[in-house]
């Protein structure tokens, strides 16, 4: 019910005008820096260096990328923890 | 005091030559003299665009391998007296012009000409880089589409490489209905994720397709929406002040007109 109301408003969705922002800005953010998958990789491992120091982390299950949240761009990582480092 | 403007995009068909050609027209209407540039070797058409392709003589090639000088190959328009076309060959590649050369003839231009528009070939290759390398500033022309911008993107990134920072934007072949309706983007959307300065909107526009199949560049038709665009940038070009246009809106008897089939 509520989403027919919204589709007679017109407001179901994102319109592709937006889409078609977001998914630029993020291309933009790729090509610019032309981010490597070497640099990627180098990146991903000081990262684990240093988050290893306190946590210890399942590797292999690590993913870095670069992601869109409506209007920014962010570096996102997905570390899996498995469990704390004690003193 | 000239100025040497190279008109490019990256993607192809976004409407380079149309502005160059539009702009010359323009900037000769207000009896500036001025050479257009054709660098597009292989693939000319400045010239159709111009309604001058029957008086070619010799071409870019002819001059930058020194067989002729500059003058013998410029063809005046016949309409507008200061402004002159020099064509490229339509059988060479982009091979048989390099970027001295063109430093080299665009300083020589200089002497002569207060607006020397050099019309660019697609893509990043020699072409461009030839292209690009007497200016001193770019206007980079894009479409509100995804792949025209990120292109657009990524000539910019070339230019700053090769130390043009003066750049302005054109965004070319807007639908106002669309973007009402939130399916195209708009000049601000573009300006704002390619962070560089607009000094132009220009419309879609039919009249933009019957202009060309005459030869008559559309800025000399005083009916029509994108001409009106194209002299609005001649303006700003010249150094006026002039606001953006508004389009025309989807409105309630615009819509009516059209199931009625007036317009
Ligand atoms: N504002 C406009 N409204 C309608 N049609 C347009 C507009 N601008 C350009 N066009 C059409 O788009 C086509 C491509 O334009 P044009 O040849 O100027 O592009 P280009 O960037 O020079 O292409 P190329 O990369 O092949 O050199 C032409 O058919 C032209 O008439
Ligand atoms: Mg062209």
């Amino acid at each position: 019910m509520l989403e027919a109301l919204m589709k007679i408003f017109g407001k179901e969705k994102k319109s592709s005008r937006e889409i078609a922002r977001n998914r630029l800005k993020v291309v933009l953010v790729h090509d610019r820096a032309s981010i490597s998958p070497e640099v990627l990789d180098n990146m991903k491992d000081e990262i684990i260096k240093v988050v290893s120091k306190y946590v210890v982390i399942n590797k292999n299950d690590m993913e870095i990328s670069l992601a869109n949240d409506d209007d920014s761009v962010a570096l996102v990582a997905n570390i899996p923890v498995s469990r704390m480092k004690h003193g | 005091m000239s100025e040497v403007i190279v008109i490019t995009s990256g993607k192809g068909g976004v409407g380079k030559t149309t502005t160059t050609a539009n702009l010359g027209v323009g900037l000769a209407m207000r009896d500036k003299r001025v050479v257009l540039v054709d660098t597009d070797t292989g693939l000319r058409n400045l010239d159709l665009l111009l309604g001058l392709e029957n008086r070619i003589m010799y071409d870019l090639i002819d001059v930058t391998e020194g067989r002729v000088p500059y003058k013998k190959a410029l063809v005046r328009h016949k309409k507008y007296e200061t402004l002159f076309l020099l064509p490229t060959s339509q059988v060479k590649d982009k091979s048989a012009v390099n970027p001295e050369q063109l430093v080299k003839l665009c300083d020589e231009l200089r002497k002569e000409f207060d607006y020397i528009l050099i019309d660019c070939p697609a893509g990043i290759e020699q072409g461009f880089q030839t292209a690009i390398a007497g200016a001193d500033c770019a206007i980079v022309v894009t479409m509100p589409e995804i792949s025209a911008v990120r292109d657009a993107d990524k000539i910019i990134g070339e230019l700053n490489r090769a130390d043009k920072d003066s750049i302005k934007l054109i965004v070319n072949r807007i639908r106002p209905q669309m973007v009402e309706k939130g399916d195209m983007l708009d000049m601000d959307d573009i300006n704002d994720i390619l962070s560089i300065d607009c000094i132009g909107q220009v419309p879609d526009d039919e009249k933009v397709v019957t202009s060309t199949n005459r030869g008559e560049p559309v800025i000399a038709m005083n009916d029509s929406l994108a001409g009106q665009a194209y002299r609005n940038i001649v303006g700003r070009i010249c150094g006026e002040k002039i606001p953006f246009m508004d389009f025309p809106k989807d409105t309630f008897f615009t819509r009516l007109k059209r199931v009625f089939g007036i317009q």
